[in-house]
């Protein structure tokens, strides 16, 4: 863990002209804001995509007009198809999961902030930096290009099982050149992250700045660091997974296809493949997946917290980033609990579960660590520790989840019901997405220069804290009931009874919606009309406030660094920046 | 005030959700089968040891956020730091899913590693979207073999067997509901002919994928009668949520005859 002075490693010339400053960039802040820019879009997409399937589940019949002109096939008249619904929940779970939750707080604020935390004036690979964004950009366009082909969209879920994602249009409408671009669409956005991954590894290993030892790194860097190398080794397995799958589609291939199916009475070519061997590929990714979009998470909230609560995080640097170390390794060896149903041996689900439920002891520490820390506080509550706060009560919500799923007794009643979806909706979805909140509120002003209304942001909070458990604490216990998730109707004699309880959800997920709304108010307004951000508003300590808001092209205007401090110099109303050879506050 | 506000959230959504939990305003249907209370017991054992996590957890962030909201010249941190946390987190928690990993594979163990009662009755199924098919072996005892190339909707061979030429195939009973006696030993094999699919009775406490390419059997005995929905819970194409059947669970009269009514019509 040699202390490098490669500060001055990355060297390239303020971009000129208006393409190679804000298109082609190679500078890793306006790559930032192009990922946070396509998430923002993409996550709005997938919440309209959310309102229409709610609608359907509550209001069956309801005519959505805006459906009618988007796919005349798939909502005549406004009214969605059975298959309509599945692949607007293909592709809201896809858009969702990819190109928001992993997108965003990784590439998006990693990208901005990374190479500025560790006192570097860029990423190592500037130009595979700007390749994984367009790279991505291309994915993106792929996946929304699904809706505008005269097939639609793919399916067969976020999560593509074979064989009904390999065999093609003989397994109904949305299997054809929706499924091929979905395929493609991911396989790109593999490559991004891979690329985007030895990016973030080797800037956070070479590129600190003097004094920047490791035990000194802002833990939001830590974390960006430590989901690197997950995403390494689980994209390294999605990639090669989506091509074969596409091979099976486009080249007659076997991989996940095995011999004698029979659709529409007609025998298919395929022999040999294993539709089991796709699900231990996905899941070996999958799971992984879920941390990678809840890692950054950890660590944008165990960044902000300190700032605002003016006090170290109890156990210092060491005690969350093992935590997270942890967890990021334990991810790779549970996959099979997803399987516990599948026809996988049994004796498997034991070799799968009991690591998921000993993978429940880092995350406890973690969440013990950020509740804890919160003893002897003093907390101030702007809108981005809110958003950590409910950051960390939606996390414990659906973490509890994971011991009923983590058992495959009791999964085996609990599988496919909506007690998943709730729970993944908690863990991965509105975990990450509050952290995404407290980041974007948190570093808004150095981003943009401007302060965001604060007013405004709290509003926003409160709404969006109240939406999020109506709709999901009533999706999770419902699922007690043993309701089947990726239902477009509710026909089964034990779910009709249950359309109260989806009429509510409904409601609710439209006003949390709707809150959304102000959010997006707010951003833009902001951006343009808000008061002009001073360098450091919220009193921290780490480099990115050590500079202007927003920071010049080099990042420090020249200047070169030197670190004397780990990142948590907080008590009370003193704070010490990581740059003050000032003696230290406290112990970290 | 923030902090106030969040805290009283907080507690009310806690104390919603235990309500929703304790009152049981959704909860798991009645439970038919054999196997099925150690299932119920183990995710009463895991509401409680899981609930109270939630509970205690919700309610220390509610209370750290409801008092040290105040402006303070100094912070401190909690006495002994995280020493008592990592200890907390490997003893009670380790203790915890130490015991929920034991007790729990013993209730999967009771039912997936154990042999079917050789005198099962033995019940083949066959899955396709979006309909499943029940296959009875018939007088002789014996199934006849499958050939996927002569699956023929049109014809009405689900199974794809070959009457002409196969005497085993001659008598087996194909029906698209399921019927079984009471208090039997229930072998059932999962067959599909396309994509994935499941079978899935609540109250029996039984849900297992099909795979096609893949024979999956799955064992039971149902200990009352009835009619129960079975549902697919594995996504299988645009007919998904339409796809079920039912099962009757009938006494061993009725059993007989509602097989040889099926035997008559085949
Ligand atoms: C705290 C410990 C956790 C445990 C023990 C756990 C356990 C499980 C299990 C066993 C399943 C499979 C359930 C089934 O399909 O029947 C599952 C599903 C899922 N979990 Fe977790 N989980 C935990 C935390 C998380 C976290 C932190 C995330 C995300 C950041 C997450 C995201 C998901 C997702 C996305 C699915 C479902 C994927 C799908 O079927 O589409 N879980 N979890
Ligand atoms: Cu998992
Ligand atoms: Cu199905």
């Amino acid at each position: 863990m040699a202390e490098t002075t490669a500060h001055a490693a990355v060297h390239h010339a303020p971009p000129q002209g208006f393409i190679r400053k804000y298109i082609f960039s190679i500078d890793h802040k306006v790559i930032g804001i192009q990922y946070t820019t396509l998430s923002l879009v993409a996550a709005f997409i997938g919440m309209v995509l959310s309102w229409a399937m709610r609608i359907h589940l509550a209001w069956p019949n309801a005519h959505i007009p805006i459906l009618g002109w988007l796919s005349p096939n798939g909502a005549p008249g406004g009214v969605m198809t059975p298959e309509y619904y599945l692949s607007l929940m293909t592709m809201h779970g896809t858009i969702m999961a990819f190109f928001v939750l992993t997108a965003a707080p990784m590439a998006g604020y990693g990208n901005f902030m990374l190479p500025i935390q560790v006192g570097a004036a860029d990423m190592a690979f500037p130009r595979l930096n700007m390749a994984s964004f367009w790279v991505t950009f291309i994915g993106f366009l792929l996946a929304c290009a699904t809706f505008f082909i005269p097939d639609g969209p793919p399916l067969s879920g976020w999560t593509a099982y074979a064989p009904l994602s390999a065999v093609g249009s003989v397994a109904g409408p949305g299997q054809g050149w929706g499924q091929n671009l979905w395929g493609l669409s991911i396989a790109l956005f593999c490559v991004a992250s891979l690329l985007g991954s030895l990016n973030f590894i080797v800037t956070t290993l070479d590129l600190r700045t003097k004094g920047m030892k490791l035990s000194r790194m802002a833990l939001s860097t830590w974390a960006w660091f430590i989901n690197a190398w997950v995403s390494l080794l689980a994209f390294a397995v999605l990639l090669p997974t989506c091509l074969l799958l596409v091979l099976d589609r486009l080249a007659g291939t076997s991989f996940f296809i095995p011999g004698g199916l029979v659709f529409n009475d007609q025998l298919q070519p395929h022999s040999g493949g294993s539709p089991l061997l796709f699900q231990h590929l996905f899941w070996f990714f999958g799971h992984p997946e879920v941390y990678i979009i809840i890692l950054p998470a950890f660590g944008i909230v165990s960044h902000i917290m300190p700032t605002f609560i003016r006090k170290p995080l109890v156990g210092g640097w060491k005690v969350i980033t093992f935590a997270e170390i942890a967890v990021g390794t334990l991810s790779f060896v549970v996959w099979g609990h997803h399987m516990f149903v599948s026809g996988m041996s049994p004796y498997m689900a034991m070799v799968f579960s009991v690591p998921t439920l000993f993978i429940t002891i880092p995350s406890v520490i973690a969440v013990l660590v950020w509740v804890f820390s919160l003893y002897g506080a003093n907390i101030r509550f702007d809108t981005p520790l809110l958003y950590s706060l409910g950051f960390i009560s939606l996390f414990i919500t659906g973490g509890i989840g994971g011991f009923f799923l983590a058992q495959p007794s009791t999964d085996s009643y609990l599988h496919a019901t909506s007690f998943v979806v709730g729970h993944f909706h908690f863990t991965m979805g509105l975990s990450a997405i509050f952290a995404t909140f407290a980041g974007f509120y948190y570093w808004f002003p150095k981003m943009f220069g401007r302060m965001l209304n604060e007013k405004l942001g709290k509003l926003h909070f409160w709404l969006s804290f109240i939406g999020v458990y109506c709709v999901f604490i009533t999706m999770q216990l419902t699922g007690m009931t043993g309701a089947v998730r990726r239902y477009s109707a509710l026909v089964d004699d034990f779910m009709v009874p249950l359309l109260p309880a989806y009429r509510f959800m409904t409601i609710a997920a439209l006003l949390l919606g709707a809150a959304q709304l102000i959010f997006l108010y707010n951003a833009i307004w902001s951006r343009f009309k808000g008061p002009k951000a001073p360098d450091n508003p919220w009193g921290a300590t780490t480099l990115e406030w050590d500079t202007t808001s927003p920071p010049p092209f080099d990042n420090f205007g020249g200047r070169q660094l030197i670190v004397y401090h780990g990142p948590m110099q907080y008590d009370g109303e003193k704070s010490e920046m990581q740059t003050s050879p000032a003696p230290s506050i406290a112990g970290t | 005030m923030a902090g106030k506000i969040f805290a009283v959230l907080v507690v009310l959504v806690t104390l919603a959700t235990a309500y929703c939990v304790i009152a049981h305003v959704w909860w798991m249907p009645i439970d038919i089968s054999l196997h099925g209370p150690k299932i119920d017991q183990q995710l009463e054992e895991t509401m409680w040891v899981a609930g109270l996590l939630f509970i205690a957890g919700q309610i220390v962030l509610a209370a750290f956020v409801f008092l040290y909201g105040g402006a303070k010249s100094r912070t401190k941190q909690i006495p002994g730091g995280a020493k008592y946390l990592v200890i907390f987190a490997f003893a009670i928690v380790g203790l915890e899913v130490l015991g929920l990993s034991v007790v729990g594979s013993k209730a999967w163990g009771a039912v997936y590693f154990e042999a079917p009662d050789p005198n099962s009755l033995h019940i083949d199924v066959q899955a396709g979207q979006f309909a499943y098919y029940f296959r009875y072996p018939g007088p002789d005892g014996t199934f006849g073999a499958l050939h996927p190339e002569l699956i023929s909707e049109a014809n009405q061979n689900y199974f794809g067997l070959d009457i002409d030429h196969d005497a085993d195939a001659k008598d087996d009973i194909v029906t698209a509901e399921i019927a079984i006696p009471v208090n039997k030993p229930i072998l059932l094999t999962l067959h599909s002919k396309d994509v994935g699919h499941s079978f899935d009775v609540r109250e029996l406490r039984v849900q297992q994928d099909f795979v096609p390419g893949l024979v999956i059997p799955i064992h039971f005995t149902a200990t009352q009668t009835g009619r129960f929905e079975i549902v697919c819970t594995q996504l299988c194409g645009l007919g998904h949520y339409n796809m079920k059947a039912y099962l009757n669970v009938l006494s061993q009269a009725d059993y007989e005859e509602w097989l040889k009514k099926q035997a008559a019509m085949q």
